[in-house]
């Protein structure tokens, strides 16, 4: 069983996020970076899947250098192998970023063999495309579907679960295939002291990505038109329980 | 004359998603800028009772996509007779809801004409200086705004083929058919002053069998019941909650309202709560009357999944906490003294 998974590295702000002079990114300046959260998810199904079906999982992204940190992550979790396409650091459009890394799974795969399963995340937490993984498993031409919370693997067919409003809806795609993940499809664990360890190890495969831009083209970013509220304070301990009832009788969710 | 928008009316077997009645709003106001007509496509037979709707949004044309292996949804196939409607009918727009299924529509029909697709487009600027198709578009779940320009399809200029790769060039063109969808919720949807000529047609897909691959096959249905995105009350907790068990009394004060608890990410990683309780950015978006958010710092991604509530009421030992100072209304307090005596002073009410 070969598993391959696609993360992104995001900065992660907390209670506000403010934008670089030139309008074109996140200010950073000020910002730790994590793994996008989907994908943080991807990587423990992947490592969970090979816990159970053997095999080995490797990570790939593409990303500024600095993405070494998020490849070790992965690797401090279990994950063996782990591949960064390198870029300046400019964030690239879907359609380029989908060409490069459809170009290096091929490479890969040349070399290696074909990968049983590749994970993306549904959506990158900071330009929320939605389209990376569609696009590279057309270019692979193998099935995929998105929204995925619940992976099983048995006789070559993965069986992936996706909740909507109503429910479940329930696929199954013959591999090689393709998913697009979402958070709460597993708790990640944390990596261990000797997980962490071992991560150092790891073999980080460059590639220097290349591909022509697509057509979706940044001008600039823009905070969200803020709606000014004013805080009524309704009072300070328990003692304010009762202009909080009185609240809930106004607004006639008492009832 | 230009193209028209052709709007992709999603639904479940027949059944319309309310994102759907956004998106021909959003595409109607975007055909009377650009002068064009609204068209609308349902995808499989069991979509032809949409007619109706899509004729009283607006629509003049409703083409109805039949094909033996459209009978459930199926984002291979549906992607594949979106891209054969663009051959056949070259609109200005495809527009699609900024929902699940929407995007990954979208991004498949994207992917087989090898041209741009922009996903939760908040506002539409075409005819922008020099041509160009401008959009505002949702980044980090809403917590900010995006101006981009997009390409339509076959405008490669690098290659000039039909199905050429969008531009090199750093701008969106204005030829070729625009693959959009709308964010959920950026518009409201509203009927047409005057409905469409809502003429049905049908068009017959070609779909070669092995799109079946992406069909559903079998669904599990979930007991009816509020849930988190539709509660009319949710009572959320943070950090501040401190144990699984300290959930408790919020899950009172829920059950007294008729609601129910949502967490924040910290609650969830910590494993007190399951991920379905998750309002945020990754999580679930609600929009209850009253969203009572204890001990929660009110980060940016919680905040975009909160902030469609009608009215928040932030209970936080920190005055300064970024729940409090965005929220109508705040108690500053303990939550596991100020949530009992909230319940308490109900019961004492409901008593007499
Ligand atoms: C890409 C990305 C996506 C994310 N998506 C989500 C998401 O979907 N949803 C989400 O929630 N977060 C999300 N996060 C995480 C988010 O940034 C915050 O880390 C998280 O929301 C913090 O949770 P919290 O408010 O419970 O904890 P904290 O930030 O630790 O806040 C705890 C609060 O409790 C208060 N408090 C403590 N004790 C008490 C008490 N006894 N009584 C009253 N108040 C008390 C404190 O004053 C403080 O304000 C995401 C982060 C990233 C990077």
């Amino acid at each position: 069983m070969r598993i391959l998974v696609c993360v992104k590295r995001v900065p992660a702000p907390g209670s506000r996020i403010s934008i670089t002079a030139d309008g074109l990114a996140v200010d950073t300046a000020f910002l730790g970076f994590t793994t996008s959260p989907h994908e943080e998810c991807a990587v423990e199904a992947a490592v969970q899947l090979v816990e159970a079906h053997g095999g080995s999982a490797t990570v790939l992204t593409l990303g500024p250098a600095e993405a070494e940190e998020q490849l070790r992550y992965a690797a401090s979790v279990g994950v063996s192998n782990a591949v960064l396409l390198a870029t300046d650091g400019a964030d690239w459009d879907p359609q380029r970023t989908a060409a490069a890394i459809t170009a290096a799974i091929t490479a890969i795969e040349d070399r290696d063999g074909v990968f049983d399963l590749i994970l993306f995340g549904n959506e990158s937490a900071d330009s929320g495309g939605f389209q990376v993984g569609v696009r590279v498993a057309r270019h692979l031409d193998r099935p995929i579907v998105n929204g995925i919370k619940g992976i099983s693997i048995a006789d070559g067919i993965a069986t992936l679960e996706r909740p909507t409003d109503a429910g479940q809806e329930v696929y199954e795609l013959t591999m090689p295939a393709v998913a697009g993940v979402k958070e709460g499809i597993n708790l990640p664990r944390y990596p261990t002291l000797k997980g962490r360890l071992a991560s150092k190890k790891v073999q980080i495969a460059i590639i220097e990505p290349s591909a022509k831009p697509g057509g979706q083209v940044l001008v600039r970013l823009e905070p969200p038109a803020e709606l000014t509220t004013s805080t009524t304070m309704l009072g300070n301990g328990p003692d304010a329980a009762a202009a909080v009832v009185d609240l809930l009788e106004e607004l006639g969710v008492l009832r | 004359m230009s193209g028209a928008v052709l709007v992709v009316l999603e639904h479940d077997r027949g059944t319309i998603a309310p994102a759907a009645l956004e998106a021909l709003t959003a595409g109607r106001a975007l055909a009377a800028q650009l002068g064009t007509t609204l068209e609308a496509l349902t995808v499989g037979s069991n979509g032809d009772s949409l007619v109706a709707d899509a004729e009283s949004f607006g629509a003049d044309v409703i083409h109805q996509a039949h094909h033996a292996l459209l009978t459930d949804y199926n984002p291979e196939a549906w992607g594949e007779v979106v891209a054969q409607m663009i051959t056949a009918t070259q609109p200005a727009v495809v527009l699609a809801t900024g929902t699940d299924r929407g995007n990954e529509v979208l991004a498949q029909a994207a992917a087989r004409c090898d041209s741009a697709f922009v996903a939760n487009c908040l506002t539409f600027e075409p005819g922008q200086p020099g041509g160009t198709f401008g959009v505002t578009r949702v980044r980090w779940g809403g917590s900010l705004i995006e101006r981009a320009t997009v390409a339509g399809t076959g405008t490669g200029t690098g290659t000039g083929t039909a199905t050429g790769t969008g531009t090199g060039t750093g701008t969106g063109t204005g030829t070729g058919t625009k693959l959009l969808t709308i964010a959920h919720h950026a518009v409201d949807a509203s009927p047409a002053a005057n409905p469409g000529a809502g003429t049905a047609t049908v068009f017959e897909a070609r779909l070669d069998p092995s799109v079946a691959r992406t069909m559903i096959v079998a669904r599990v249905e979930r007991p009816a019941g509020v849930t988190l995105a539709t509660a009319p009350v949710v009572v959320g907790g943070g950090r501040g909650v401190g144990s699984a068990d300290g959930f408790a009394p919020l899950q009172s004060l829920a059950d007294l309202l008729g609601g129910v608890v949502g967490c924040s990410r910290a609650v969830t990683n910590l494993g007190w709560r399951n991920h379905t309780d998750q309002v945020g950015q990754t999580g679930t978006r609600i929009a209850p009357d009253i969203y009572i958010a204890c001990g929660i710092s009110g980060a940016i991604q919680h905040w975009v999944g909160a902030m469609a509530s009608k009215k928040i009421l932030a209970i936080n030992t920190d005055p300064q906490a970024n729940m409090v100072t965005k929220s109508d209304y705040a108690v500053i307090g303990d939550l596991h003294q100020v949530i009992p005596a909230i319940t308490a002073e109900i019961e004492r009410r409901r008593a007499t």
